[in-house]
């Protein structure tokens, strides 16, 4: 463990949505670290609130959003502090994000050399001259084949694999600090899933880039993070280095969540769900814990007292008055 | 697929649908004023439409020449023209007959139109590129110009009106609901309807089209103002509405050569009402369009 | 009563592209499912298996083959006739996503009792309300939830009325398109479950398309490994995963995550698929990115032969038995 700052730390972050409906507690308390060069996941089911964690950390989100509490500070940076502008230049050249469905996500009319162009333009000192070099440069180190080929073709006439790996390119083209990956492999083939994670991986370690790993898959947060958080309905309800997490879930929605995967040892019959539905988040009278009522642990304090936060050792945290 | 959206996730809403729409119509109204004013407005004239022979002050066709351009008074709120006859009551007459040109042409319209468009959708090869001339051949017409050229060819009179008016209508439901029926065709659900048993004419009919709808109606509501101008345009210029028939395209036509010589009225409240009907038409299917968009994102 | 509930003999789907040209969508495949079996299909986007689900539901006409159900060969009838035959209740389907294939403007109720009253002709409401109840019970479903539309109900109970409407004419054969990919982890153990269970008492076989085969392993029997419109292997389920004897289904297997395993584990396929448009029938479909190809691939397609007890390999160098 370095005494250095990290590069990202989120604390004690609150976020609601205004909505027609009600006011929707999206998050509350939520705190995250990233250190420079380590790989985070941020694992939980729909409902979650991962990516609108992600989303509220580069201060993209929906005009309906209000932050009630927190802060967010990159490399020192106050991010919920910061002015647009400001702002404008970390997203795509200090922090980048790349997406489910990459298909979506890049122009359908416009090559996608031309893309990866746009943002060295947008972002980087390159001259004008030099730009068709440096994209194609950008295509062959994300390992897409023919490269110059591909220079000049249109989304639409690629593979999901081959999009995601633009968009790889677009993110990574300004060397960022931060990658934060929303569902990158969600949707692709599984041998694809592997190639793009290894890609992913391999490159953050030659660039000592930071990477935050969205997802819904245990299995795959398990390869290849270095520390997890376990989101449940707007809480953390655990972090702690991915070894640790595995061989001992402190978390009772951790545990079941992992004996909910089904993996090639478990037979059906051992294959657990977990009961009950998430609360709505837009009750204001929602208990302390969101899990509490699908827990087979709680106890009298679950649903009135405010959380605590139980330390273990190597930095394994949860929020639980009940922990395994 | 990966995860679901995240409003799956929450516990299910218990009131059922229509209960919702009213909640939400009522949420949109009070929201924005001026859709508000434009339903109210809305029912006025249809109040006026359907009760306007017994809500009219004066007969509309009785003429008296002793009080001939008269203008704007206690006796005759907007005037009366050059034969006498009160204007406000013509106005309030002609409700009857516009908005019956409007409902017949833009339902004609709607009911062939989307109709075709959906054969056109569903089936595509030669049903398709057929359906897709015809259209075509249509637009290629400045629409007014072909209206006029429909009228003037079968004769002056309302019913010629109606179907004018509802022919140059069609190419625009055609391609809305062919665009709708293509984007669902292979939907989900309509496989699933295929496995249950239903042949194409259902699935067409109970599956398609109902999910088809509700963007069409947004679109009636616009080009029920639209079916308004051009029955008074074409009466107007005299295709169309015969005097002494009142009509609001015709009472302008017959105020335009008092404007020169002062009489303002004649010609004005005829447009000033047209003006506010078609106003009327367009934010209420902003209005339909708020209330029906948001709840289908869901 | 025949043995089997479905034999596909060297069934055939091309499409036109262009005018001279052919996408070969399906391309040879022949398997069997014996009755109240449960047969996993795998494999990856652009293998054919949902082209071949639709000539198996009959939704497509094949272009040559045998489609034989219950020893009739279906085949034959037009896929525009089908619904009018004695067959389309007994071939039943449960699609991948339950948001879309339920119809938003029908209850739960409609749904469920649509293909009863069209196919089973029942016209007596109280007949009708005792079979759709009796479906909607036999999958967990309560009742009050049939009369809500399909966006007031949650992922799994979506899925579920999928399933009830499927069950509902008690089908001989069901075949389960990804059912549960598009759900949370908590929720999918017990649908598999129920999956599982009505099998049993419904004496269902299954055809399981599936791109997870953790999910296949516990739910199947058998499983058709396929890849760009060929079957390349097929035998009992475990020992297929466990012992791959084609160089693909190594790939596969050897690509999915799990927890606790490594990243170098992972073995990533080079190259990109051949091309499923006229491809060259002397050539292995593999070859380009297998890594045991030599000379012999490109010159001599391998066929699907036995190597074992109910077991069949495409490959000229199939790992058989003792390695592991």
């Amino acid at each position: 463990m370095t005494l250095e700052a990290p590069l990202l730390s989120v604390r004690d972050y609150s976020l609601e949505f205004r909505t027609r409906s009600g006011t929707v507690h999206a998050l509350e308390n939520v705190s995250l670290e990233v250190a420079k060069g380590e790989t985070v996941g941020i694992v939980g089911e729909s409902g979650s609130g991962k990516s609108v964690l992600s989303f509220g950390i580069l201060r993209i989100l929906d005009a309906a959003a209000e932050v009630k509490a927190g802060t967010i500070v990159f490399a020192g940076m106050d991010m919920l502090a910061a002015k647009e502008g400001a702002l404008q230049e970390v997203r795509g050249r200090e922090i980048s994000m790349i997406f489910q469905n990459p298909r979506t996500a890049l122009n359908p009319i416009r090559k996608i050399g031309r893309q990866i162009e746009d943002v060295l333009r947008t972002h980087t000192s390159t001259l004008q001259s030099e730009l068709k070099k440096k994209a194609i440069e950008c295509l062959a180190q994300v390992r897409i084949t023919d490269p110059e080929r591909r220079y000049s073709a249109y989304p639409f006439e690629l593979s999901g694999g081959q999009c995601q790996r633009v968009m790889i390119a677009l993110a990574l083209a300004c060397n960022p600090a931060l990658l934060i990956a929303d569902e990158p492999t969600t949707g692709l083939d599984v041998t694809t899933q592997a190639a793009i994670m290894e890609l992913v991986s391999d490159l953050a370690r030659e660039r000592n880039m930071a990477t935050i790993l969205i997802t819904h898959d245990l299995a795959l947060a398990s390869e290849y993070c270095d520390r997890i958080v376990v989101m449940h309905a707007g809480h953390v309800v655990e972090s702690a280095p991915t070894g640790r997490l595995f061989a001992q879930p402190r978390h009772p929605y951790t545990a079941r969540l992992i004996a909910a995967t089904p993996s090639p040892e478990v037979e059906i019959d051992s294959l657990s769900s977990i009961p009950g539905n998430l609360p709505d988040l837009r009750r204001n009278d929602l208990p302390s814990c969101r899990f509490h009522a699908r827990c087979d642990r709680a106890v009298g304090q679950c649903a009135v007292e405010s959380l605590p936060e139980v330390t273990y050792e190597s930095g394994h945290k949860v929020r639980c008055f009940n922990p395994l | 697929m990966g995860t679901p959206a995240a409003a799956s996730a929450y516990p299910a809403v218990s009131a059922p649908g229509w209960r919702d729409t009213w909640k939400h119509a009522r949420y949109v109204a009070t929201d924005n004023p001026v859709t508000l004013g434009a339903f109210l407005l809305f029912g006025f004239f249809l109040v006026l439409a359907i009760f306007g022979p017994w809500i009219a002050p004066y007969d509309p066709l009785m003429s008296n020449t002793e009080v001939a351009l008269k203008p704007p008074s206690a006796a005759n709120w907007f005037g009366t023209d050059s034969l006498g006859r009160d204007i406000l009551s013509r106005i309030i007459v002609a409700a009857q007959l516009d908005f019956g040109i409007a409902i017949s042409a833009v339902f004609a319209s709607f009911f062939i139109g989307s109709t075709l468009g959906c054969l056109a959708g569903y089936y595509g090869g030669w049903a398709d590129r057929i359906i897709g001339r015809i259209a075509d051949t249509i637009m290629a017409f400045p629409l007014f110009v072909l209206a006029m050229g429909i009228v003037a060819a079968l004769g002056n009179s309302v019913a010629n009106i109606i179907l004018a008016t509802a022919i140059i209508n069609l190419p625009f439901y055609i391609r809305v609901s062919r665009a709708e029926i293509n984007v669902r065709r292979n939907a989900g659900y309509v496989e699933a309807a295929r496995l249950a048993g239903n042949s194409d004419a259902r699935i067409l009919a109970l599956h398609l089209f109902p999910n088809v709808l509700p963007p069409m109606m947004v679109q009636i509501s616009l080009n029920m103002g639209w079916a308004i101008l051009n029955a008074a345009g074409l009466s107007f210029i005299g295709l169309g509405v015969r005097p002494p028939q009142a009509e609001w395209g015709i009472m302008v036509a017959e105020g335009a050569t008092y404007i020169i010589s002062g009489e303002w009225w004649i010609a004005f409240f005829p447009g000033a009402t047209l003006m506010l009907v078609v106003f009327t038409f367009n934010l209420l299917g902003d209005g339909l369009r708020d209330i029906l968009d948001p709840r289908m994102r869901t | 009563m025949t043995p089997n509930i479905l034999d596909i003999v060297e069934l055939k789907k091309h499409f036109p592209i262009g005018r001279r040209s052919q996408l070969h969508a399906v391309d040879d495949v022949t398997f069997e499912i014996a009755r109240g079996e449960s047969v996993g299909l795998v494999g990856e986007s652009g293998c054919g298996k949902s082209t071949l689900v639709r000539l198996i539901t009959r939704m497509l006409d094949p272009t040559a083959g045998d489609i034989i159900f219950g020893g009739r060969n279906i085949g034959f009838i037009p896929a525009r006739k089908f619904a009018e035959t004695q067959f389309r209740p007994k071939i039943q389907m449960v699609f991948q996503d339950p948001t879309d294939s339920l119809n938003p403007r029908y209850t739960a109720f409609d749904t469920i009792a649509e293909p009863l009253r069209l196919l089973a002709k029942v016209k007596d409401y109280a007949e009708l309300h005792a079979q759709v109840f009796a479906a909607a019970r036999q999958t967990g479903l309560p009742e009050e939830l049939l009369m809500r539309f399909p966006h007031q109900l949650s992922g799994g109970q979506k899925a579920r009325v999928g399933i009830a409407r499927a069950i509902a004419l008690c089908p001989e054969l069901l075949i389960l398109d990804e059912p549960t990919a598009a759900l949370d982890v908590s929720v999918q153990a017990t649908i598999l479950k129920l999956l599982a269970e009505l099998r049993q008492t419904l004496g269902m076989s299954y055809l399981f398309v599936s791109h997870d085969l953790n999910v296949v392993r516990m739910l199947c029997d058998r499983v058709i490994v396929m890849y760009l419109g060929k079957v390349v292997e097929q035998g009992p389920t475990g020992e297929v995963f466990r012992a791959p004897a084609h160089p693909y289904t190594a790939a596969l297997v050897r690509a999915i995550p799990s927890i606790g395993g490594r990243p170098e584990d992972r073995q990533v396929l080079t190259g990109e698929p051949r091309s499923p448009v006229d491809p060259d029938p002397k050539v292995c479909r593999f070859f380009g990115r297998c890594p045991k190809q030599v000379d012999r691939c490109r010159t001599e397609r391998p066929l699907l032969r036995e190597v074992g007890e109910r077991r069949r390999v495409a490959c000229h160098f199939p790992q058989v038995a003792h390695d592991a």
